[in-house]
């Protein structure tokens, strides 16, 4: 039998060119301060929108009558997850969506999060 | 905080339920079930897809956990997605550059090589309160660690590999251990791969004892579910205090 190739472990020039992030997709006035929101945060509409918002912003309201994480906007509007984000922060600011962190792994996982989605994969 | 669901009365395919009923998705120009996906794109001012009405997460559904799938390009990342979601899978990107562009200089951007960074991603409900995501990373492999949040808080990684292409998982990995990662091996079992003995890939892949190494086929429901479980169990495990 061949034998497998073997890692090496450490390979620091990979970071070498590595790119960094574009901000492409700017909005609110001076770039306002970014929301923390994960890909995974769960946006929920807390109004109908007004005819005041940017139709970009009326189409999140719509979307997230039920409750819709920051990727599956970001899918469903065709818009990168940064740019989400910057709309994202405006109706945080104006209490038109609301916001739900994601259970995050701390660096004890809370066990009984783990349990449930044991449970929950086992019915899969 | 106590994450199990009121209603265990779901059996099989845990997308579809009556407790999905009582959402109102009428009247709504956002949400057009059984579209196809050639209305993706159009814009926000036209028709937007949304979700189709049953995959309309209730409500109570506030708290979402994510996994990643991590692993060299064609090894079956996206297939293990597709396969254990609940919706079809969706697509969400982002755009780097690979030169320093501050955030505040907006001069000679499209100067700039700018990269799309996509994301597959799919859905497992855990409980009527909980959401599973699962990140599957299309190819480009050294570019997904300079998306920030995609790593942070997931619960683990799973670590596809491809014996006849070992040495493409061998960066992620450094990766995943440098970033503190909790990760699984799964080999997608390929028809024509060479089958290694799993002490073998574990010594190739430099593993310490206690990582999982498990075989699986990405096209199968059960085979992707049971490499979750493999994944959260070793969570478990970790979360125990040594003692």
């Amino acid at each position: 039998m061949r034998t497998p190739p073997r890692r090496e472990r450490g390979n620091p020039e990979a970071d070498a060119g590595d790119p960094e992030r574009l901000y492409v997709i700017t909005g609110g006035p001076g770039g306002t301060e970014r929301a923390p929101l994960d890909l995974v945060t769960m946006i929920v509409a807390r109004d109908e929108p007004s005819p005041t918002v940017q139709p970009e912003q009326a189409a999140i309201l719509r979307l997230c009558r039920a409750p819709l994480s920051v990727a599956e906007l970001s899918a469903y509007l065709s818009l990168p997850f940064s740019a989400m984000t910057v709309l994202l922060t405006e109706l945080l600011a104006t209490g038109l969506v609301e916001s739900r962190a994601p259970v995050v792994r701390a660096a004890l996982p809370d066990r009984s999060l783990l349990e449930a989605v044991m449970h929950g994969l086992q019915r899969l | 905080m106590d994450f199990r669901g009121s209603d265990p009365t779901d059996s099989g395919t845990i997308s579809a339920g009556s407790s999905f009923d009582t959402i109102d998705t009428g009247s709504s120009g956002a949400v057009s079930a059984g579209s196809s996906s050639d209305a993706i794109g159009k814009g926000p001012c036209g028709t937007v897809l949304g979700p189709r009405s049953e995959d309309i997460l209730p409500t109570t559904a506030t708290s979402a956990v994510k996994i990643v799938i991590v692993g060299g390009f064609g090894v079956g990342k996206t297939t293990m997605v597709g396969s254990v979601s609940e919706i079809r899978p969706l697509t969400t990107e982002e755009t780097m550059t690979r030169a320093g562009v501050g955030v505040d200089d907006n001069s000679g951007v499209e100067s700039k090589t700018a990269t799309t960074v996509a994301m597959d991603f799919g859905r497992i409900s855990i409980t009527d309160r909980l959401v599973l995501y699962l990140f599957g990373t299309p190819g480009q492999e050294r570019f997904w660690f300079l998306w920030n949040g995609l790593f942070e808080g997931a619960l683990g990684a799973v670590v596809l590999v491809d014996t006849r292409r070992l040495e493409v998982s061998f960066d992620v990995i450094g990766r995943l251990e440098e970033r503190g990662v909790p990760f699984v091996v799964a080999v997608n079992t390929f028809p024509d791969a060479p089958h290694h003995p799993a002490e073998e890939l574990r010594k190739a892949l430099d593993l310490p004892d206690e990582v999982p190494v498990v075989d699986c086929d990405a096209r199968l429901r059960a085979s992707c579910r049971d490499v979750l479980l493999t994944l959260t169990r070793y969570l478990y495990a970790l979360s125990v205090p040594p003692g």
